[in-house]
């Protein structure tokens, strides 16, 4: 069916509606990893929002049993180029607008998602409205209390022989499980409130806490407890993590003039002058002038923009990322990230018990 | 960190002529490394003996020696320059192989240059197929496993190893020529035993086939400080079996999943990694459709075509950022700019999809084995970016000037050999493949016959069904939305027009009235994440257009030559480029259009405004259209552009230079002739016929030799010699063109060639090109002396005259290229090309005189300021023609009228015949001059034995083999004989025993398959034996005497004499 992408500032696309025809609305922000769409659409950190790729040709691949990053599609539309209808691969099951439709996530194709790109990197804050009406109104608000949707209710535990690490749910990629699982961890999953008491209890050798959707300060009423928490165990934080680290301790955090999506983005180690490649996913940055340089220092930093892109406690055994090292979608060049994570975890434990 | 201060000069080692499998870019990876080393404060010493080339420029290199790219001439530049580093890998293989012979012989060491950019050992470890994939079992990478075996029975056996199928990849032999698969042990017999015997040194590799696999290539860059990056990944559209380089291939890859995208990524960093390289390198992978299994193909540890493939597909510069690597700077320190905001360890987003069309010598080689394979065969390529892959091929399809404007051949095939035809990939075989969906195969069908991927395969059948939708309608009653379809996926006004039986007006009228034209989008590295500084254009008809056009300021368009071809080579886009550069210098925009990935027209920062788009009259009046040009500048981007000219102005855009009635009273031969008469300047006699009878009338009539083409074009394909009515009637049985064809007189002389630059009125000629071969040897494949060493005032004066009269005559503007033969005391014009030619970038070096620039000013209607012909260079400038026969199964090398060559070398001295010598033995290994002692083998015709009388002292001292005639002959005049062959089989056994240094074979009637001449020419080509079948080129071989080279000269030292002598 006919339909249309409205955008908040004015501008409206005419398109193929696919998935669910109701159409919908949400913060339009835009990726541009030219692989990767099936784990784009189901990381919890679009939560809320309308994801437009800028890879012209989305669906060649199909869409697999394996690269899903949550349970179910996450954010709120998509808007593609060209929806590929029949595509070739050995592992797809479905075509992507099949899942679309599956699960009620709305999506309008044939737009020019470069022009849509050109439009956010201008005007920053963009919303959009995928509709059959291009008349209506686009809501203006950004989503709140998104990590309390998609944060997980209840604990699971997943064995392993390795150390135990708590992991904070504020909307983790099934990635960041699978690599700590991979590497030998016992991981056990919590809501993002959990106190410090209830963690306690777990005895973790280590915390994690992952990534997640929406604005850092709407956590600080948590902050508190998760600061309590991460100093007395080794943590490690990745995307909305890290950000929440800088929050606690009394750093400050911006909006993006467009955010960092994609696959591509290099970061320099500052110890190590060493570059790499990443998988970035945020619209928040923590901001430098704000850190307080007295417990934190930067560890990496965005060659591109020099933005924030890494933190290292000077005493406590913690140490965040704003990227993914998790990759899926992207590449897994700062994978080892999760190595030295656990053999911390494990020489501490060690001496806990030494 | 920053880069050595202690580099302070550095030796770039170009590839130099253009062959098969290295091409234009190297000329523009190399030109753009030297000027991003110069803007580094590095004084640069370039060693590259192809003329045509901008890398051979002087704003390019501080020092530029057109010097043989042997050891002994890099040994004396090196003693003379003392560089302190040498960085070889912008030259190809060519660059690489030397470097490691410098070495090898001690010399890198004994003058302690410091090689640059990627360690040797990383570069043997990179072209040496043994090395590398010992390597990669080390680092735990899978390779195909292989052996060379000697035996059918030693291939059966390590068949049995490794389990079919298995490849046979005979050694040295022509266009993989005698290889194959093998499913079982039966068929390895056959192949094993064909492929030995195939080889000249009856050796053939046995490896584990992995034909039919997804071929994925990655550009992988990587600096002293290991970071590594992937500028883009590429996918074969046809699988693995098929050289990537006669592959259509698409960027991004398509079918990957990111799963496989990383995996494959992270693989070829961990190679990079491991073989250490700094700078750019070209991994390619297979991939099993089926599974994650896959396995090392090659790396290529330098820039390489794709390499200039994927600096074009996303604007990252990959030659420009490896020489500053291989400089000490880190990917992080270095700016990208496209976007001049991004830095070089950014790794392209790109929101297009590239499309490389391969563009091959079929056209000119009718007897060539069209079969693709495991040896790459194309002369040039194609690349086409549109916003969906549909678009995007059947832009690549017009760009290639074939003929065609959309995925339709003229084929008379029946179901069953079409079925047939898609199983074994050819130059056509795209299209079968969609004549096979017209005729209603199914994706299933055809990707079992083929093996392409079905993702390609259904965008191929969309566009079949929209060919069908179409043509249930009437022009009249075709809906909107499915025109705007047929738009989106790519299809050429043309096609409508021809579909509908309309005019192109019609089509592009009804645009106008429903306001449709193209976008064009940007190419920034980004996919528009950041604001570009230097982008470049193409076009799509989906979307918003992003391309702000300047107002106020005059515009002029140049039109690029395109793919490289047989014919239409580097030189036009040297012409090309320096329009451009000169409409620049003059305050005026340089607008250009050409879809030719390996050049530097196509670098971001030639033009003002650079399209990417077909050299077709729909795409460029869109551009036109576009860009509000003042006018278009058709003389510089060789025949494509001048054929443009004429529909161009028909549809009312400004023509600048020569007009289109004087183009067409040059090159439709009765107008010609007129003119000529007019002037009175001898013409050649010809006779138009239509019958067989006929053409044996006018023969007698005009007398033999006669020289037979076809007529509606002058010159061009299929011309030959004849010397009887028997070759006659025997080619016109043979021949592929039809009636009417132009039986010539055929006028043996001498040929000479000129460039000359008129404003109009006044004509200036820089000098006269003196062919070494007599007329019937394409000019573009005859060896050529500049200044002509042999014409007298009186000549040379009549020469000019009729330059002078022609060029006035049709009031030529710019550029006009005259092809002339001395007969006795008459001199006739053979052909004038009212263009740019081959000749014009060597004449522009070799005299110092901008002719591109001097033919611009003149189209903009400035008055030269020197005329005439101008004195002689004090030394010689000697042009060779470089063939890739070896490249091609069933061409003949003989010399004739048909152009052959796919580059050019040049040689320069004060003395002709080291001029003569560097242009011969122009490379370690080849053509080397004779020593006596060595041996020769000879085989004359009738006609050649006449001529030889007289000059056979020059013979003795040597070994001399000869066919029985030839022998007796030379017996006769009492030269001795050292043995007599029959066989071609005799020559090689011979060569395995006693090298021959040299074969002369004057052909009875060229290109004749089964002739023992014939099979002479292939063992000599094979064995890289040089084959002279021209007694005149032979006779200048004999006077270049061994050891007798003059020390290297940087050419502005020749120039600065020239000064000299002038005053
Ligand atoms: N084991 C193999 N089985 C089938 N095809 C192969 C195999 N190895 C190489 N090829 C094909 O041959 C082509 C040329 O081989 P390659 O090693 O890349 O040589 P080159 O140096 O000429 O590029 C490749 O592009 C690939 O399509
Ligand atoms: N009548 C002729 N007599 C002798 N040689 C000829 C004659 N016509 C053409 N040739 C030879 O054929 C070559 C190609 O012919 P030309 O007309 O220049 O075709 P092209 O357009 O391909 O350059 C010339 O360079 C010349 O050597
Ligand atoms: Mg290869
Ligand atoms: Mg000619």
């Amino acid at each position: 069916m006919k339909g249309y992408i409205v955008l908040s500032t004015g501008d409206i696309f005419e398109g193929e509606l696919f998935g669910d025809q109701r159409g919908c609305s949400g913060e339009l922000v835009f990726n541009t990893g030219m692989t990767g769409y099936q784990e784009v659409l189901t990381d919890p950190s679009y939560a809320g929002q309308i994801v437009t790729f800028t890879y012209p040709l989305i669906g060649n691949y199909g869409v697999n049993m394996l690269d899903d990053e949550s349970i179910r599609p996450v954010c709120t539309g998509l808007v593609v180029g060209n929806l590929c209808q029949t595509p070739s691969h050995y592992q797809s099951n479905n075509t992507l607008s099949e899942i679309a439709e599956q699960y009620g996530l709305s999506g309008i194709a044939g737009v020019d998602t470069r022009a849509i790109t050109h439009i956010i990197r201008e005007h920053g804050l963009v919303f959009g409205k995928i509709t059959t009406d291009p008349s209506e109104l686009v809501p203006t608000k950004p989503a709140t209390g998104q990590v309390a949707a998609v944060s997980t209710k209840t604990k699971t535990k997943h064995s392993g022989e390795g150390p135990h690490i708590v992991m904070f749910d504020f909307g983790y990629k099934k990635s960041i499980l699978t690599a700590l699982l991979d590497k030998g961890c016992a991981v056990t999953v919590v809501p993002y409130n959990t106190n410090f008491k209830e963690v306690a209890e777990l005895n973790p050798d280590g915390i994690m806490l992952t990534n997640g959707p929406g604005d850092p300060k709407e956590m600080l009423p948590h902050l508190p407890e998760l600061k309590k928490i991460i100093e007395a165990y080794p943590t490690f934080a990745i995307c909305l993590g890290h950000q929440i680290v800088a929050l606690a301790y009394g750093a400050d955090t911006d909006r993006l003039p467009y955010g960092h999506r994609g696959s591509n983005h290099p970061v320099k180690n500052l110890k190590t002058g060493k570059v790499y490649m990443t998988s970035q996913n945020h619209g928040y940055m923590v901001k430098e002038s704000s850190i307080n340089t007295k417990y934190l220092e930067v560890s990496y930093i965005n060659v591109n923009d020099k933005s924030v892109e890494g933190l290292t406690h000077r005493y406590l055994p913690i140490s965040t990322v704003q990227f993914h090292p998790e990759a899926h979608p992207g590449p897994s060049d700062t994978d080892p990230l999760f190595t030295e994570f656990i053999q911390q975890c494990q020489a501490i434990g060690e001496k806990n018990y030494a | 960190m920053p880069k050595f201060e202690h580099i302070k000069k550095i030796l770039v080692i170009g590839s130099g002529p253009i062959i098969i499998g290295q091409a234009a870019e190297f000329d523009y990876a190399g030109a753009q490394a030297c000027l991003a080393l110069k803007e580094e404060g590095i004084e640069v010493v370039l060693v590259n003996n192809n003329p045509a080339t901008i890398m051979t420029d002087e704003e390019v290199a501080d020092k530029i020696y057109m010097e043989p790219l042997t050891v002994a001439s890099l040994e004396a530049i090196i003693a003379k320059e003392r560089p302190d580093g040498i960085l070889p890998t912008l030259g190809g293989q060519t660059g690489l192989n030397l470097a490691v012979e410098l070495a090898d012989a001690g010399i890198i060491e004994r003058y302690n240059v410091r090689l640059l950019g990627t360690p040797l050992d990383t570069i043997k470890k990179g072209e040496d197929r043994e090395e590398f994939k010992r390597m990669m079992i080390e680092i735990g990478e899978p390779v195909p496993e292989s052996k060379t075996v000697n035996t059918v029975q030693e291939a059966l056996d390590f068949a049995e190893e490794i389990d079919y199928p298995v490849i046979v990849r005979p050694a040295y032999t022509l266009g993989g020529y005698g290889g194959g698969i093998a499913g079982d042990a039966a068929e390895l017999q056959e192949v094993a035993k064909r492929g030995i015997a195939a080889s000249p040194i009856e050796q053939i590799l046995i490896e584990r086939s992995v034909k039919g696999w997804k071929e994925i290539e990655y550009e992988v860059m990587r600096d002293s400080n290991d970071t590594c990056i992937i500028v883009c990944n590429m996918e074969n559209l046809d699988p693995v079996g098929v050289h990537t380089g006669d592959s259509i291939v698409v960027a991004p890859s398509q079918t990957l999943t990111d799963r496989q995208y990383q995996m494959l990524r992270s693989v070829s960093t961990k190679v990079i990694r491991a073989l250490g390289v700094v700078g750019g390198c070209n991994i390619q992978i297979a991939l099993d459709p089926y599974s994650e299994q896959y396995y090392l193909i090659e790396v290529n540890p330098r820039v390489s075509r794709s390499s200039a493939l994927a600096s074009k597909a996303t604007g990252y510069p990959i030659a420009r950022i490896s020489a500053k690597l291989a400089i000490g700077y880190h990917l992080d320190e270095v700016v990208n700019p496209i976007t001049g905001y991004t830095y070089a360890s950014f790794e392209p987003a790109i929101d297009y999809i590239v499309t490389k069309i391969p563009r091959w010598p079929f056209d000119k080689f009718p007897q060539a084995n069209r079969s693709l394979g495991t040896q790459m065969k194309a002369t040039g390529e194609v690349m086409s970016l549109d916003r969906n892959f549909e678009a995007s091929l059947l832009k690549g399809i017009r760009s290639l000037e074939i003929g065609v404007h959309h995925l339709q051949l003229e084929l008379n095939l029946t179901d069953e050999e079409l079925a047939e035809g898609i199983v074994e990939a050819t130059d056509t075989r795209i299209f079968l493949v969609a004549e096979a969906m017209r005729r209603g195969m199914t994706v299933e069908q055809i990707h079992a016959k083929t093996e392409i991927d079905p993702f390609f395969l259904y965008s191929i059948e969309k566009i079949v069904q929209i060919e069908k939708q179409l043509a249930s309608y009437s022009w009249a009653t075709v809906p909107e939305e499915l025109l705007k379809e047929a738009k989106l996926r790519g299809f050429a006004d043309v096609t409508l027009k021809e579909m509908y039986q309309i005019s192109l007006d019609d089509v592009r009228n009804r645009w106008k009235q429903l306001g449709w034209a193209p976008s064009y989008k940007l190419v920034d590295t980004c996919a528009a994440e950041f604001v570009a500084a230097t982008p470049y254009y193409y076009s799509t008809w989906q979307g918003r257009d992003e391309v702000k056009v300047s107002e106020g300021k005059k515009k002029v368009l140049v039109l690029g030559s395109g793919p490289i071809r047989i014919g239409q080579g580097i030189e036009f886009d040297y012409c090309s480029v320096h329009a451009a550069k000169s409409l620049k210098r003059l305050g005026i925009e340089a607008v250009v259009i050409n879809n030719n990935p390996e050049t530097v027209s196509t670098d971001f920062n030639t033009a003002d405004q650079l399209y990417f788009e077909p050299l077709a009259l729909e795409d460029v009046l869109n551009v036109v259209e576009k860009e509000q040009v003042d006018g278009v500048m058709v003389q510089f981007g060789g025949q494509t552009a001048v054929n443009l000219a004429d529909p161009l102005s028909q549809m009312g855009v400004q023509i600048y230079g020569t007009s289109v009635s004087s183009i067409d009273m040059v090159e439709d031969r009765d107008l010609f002739y007129q003119l000529l008469k007019k002037l009175d300047i001898p013409h050649i006699p010809g006779i138009s016929v239509n019958s067989e009878q006929e053409a044996i009338n006018a023969a007698v009539k005009l007398e033999y030799p006669v020289l037979v083409r076809p007529s509606y074009v002058i010159g061009g394909r299929g011309m030959v010699v004849l010397n009887n009515t028997e070759e006659l009637v025997s080619y016109l049985q043979e021949t592929t063109f039809s009636f009417p064809l132009l039986v010539d007189k055929y006028i043996s002389g001498m040929e000479v060639e000129v460039d000359a630059i008129c404003d109009g009125e006044q004509v200036l000629v820089p000098g006269i090109f003196q062919h070494v071969e007599r007329a019937g040897v394409h000019s573009g494949d005859s060896m050529a002396i500049f200044p002509a060493p042999s014409l007298n005032e009186l000549q040379k004066a009549t020469i000019t005259r009729y330059t002078e009269d022609i060029a006035r005559e049709i009031k030529a503007k710019g550029l006009i290229n005259i092809q002339l033969v001395i007969a006795g005391e008459r001199i006739y014009v053979l052909e004038v090309n009212p263009r740019a030619s081959r000749t014009v970038p060597i004449i522009s070096k070799i005299t110092g005189v901008p002719m591109v620039e001097l033919a611009v000013k003149a189209q903009l209607g400035q008055k030269l300021e020197s005329t005439g012909l101008l004195a002689d260079i004090p030394f010689f400038a000697v042009k060779g023609p470089v063939f890739s026969t070896v490249k091609l199964s069933g061409v003949d090398p003989a010399l004739g009228p048909e152009m052959k060559s796919t580059g050019e070398v040049i040689g320069l001295s004060y003395q002709i015949q080291t001029a003569l010598g560097k242009a011969l033995h122009w490379k370690e290994g080849i053509c080397q001059p004779l020593e006596t002692g060595d041996a020769l083998f000879i085989s004359l015709s009738d006609g050649a034995k006449e001529e030889m009388k007289g000059k056979l002292s020059a013979l003795s001292g040597l070994k001399i083999l000869a066919t029985p005639g030839t022998a007796a002959y030379l017996q006769q005049h009492g030269l001795a004989v050292e043995a007599v062959l029959t066989k071609a089989a005799q020559v090689k056994e011979w060569h395995q025993t006693t090298e021959i240094k040299a074969i002369l074979n004057t052909p009875t009637v060229g290109n004749k398959q089964g002739r023992f001449g014939f099979e002479l020419r292939q063992v000599a080509v094979q064995l890289n034996i040089p084959c002279f079948t021209s007694l005149d080129t032979f006779q200048s071989y004999l006077q270049v005497k061994a050891g007798n080279v003059s020390d290297p000269l940087d050419l502005n030292v020749y120039l600065q004499q020239k000064e000299r002598v002038q005053i």
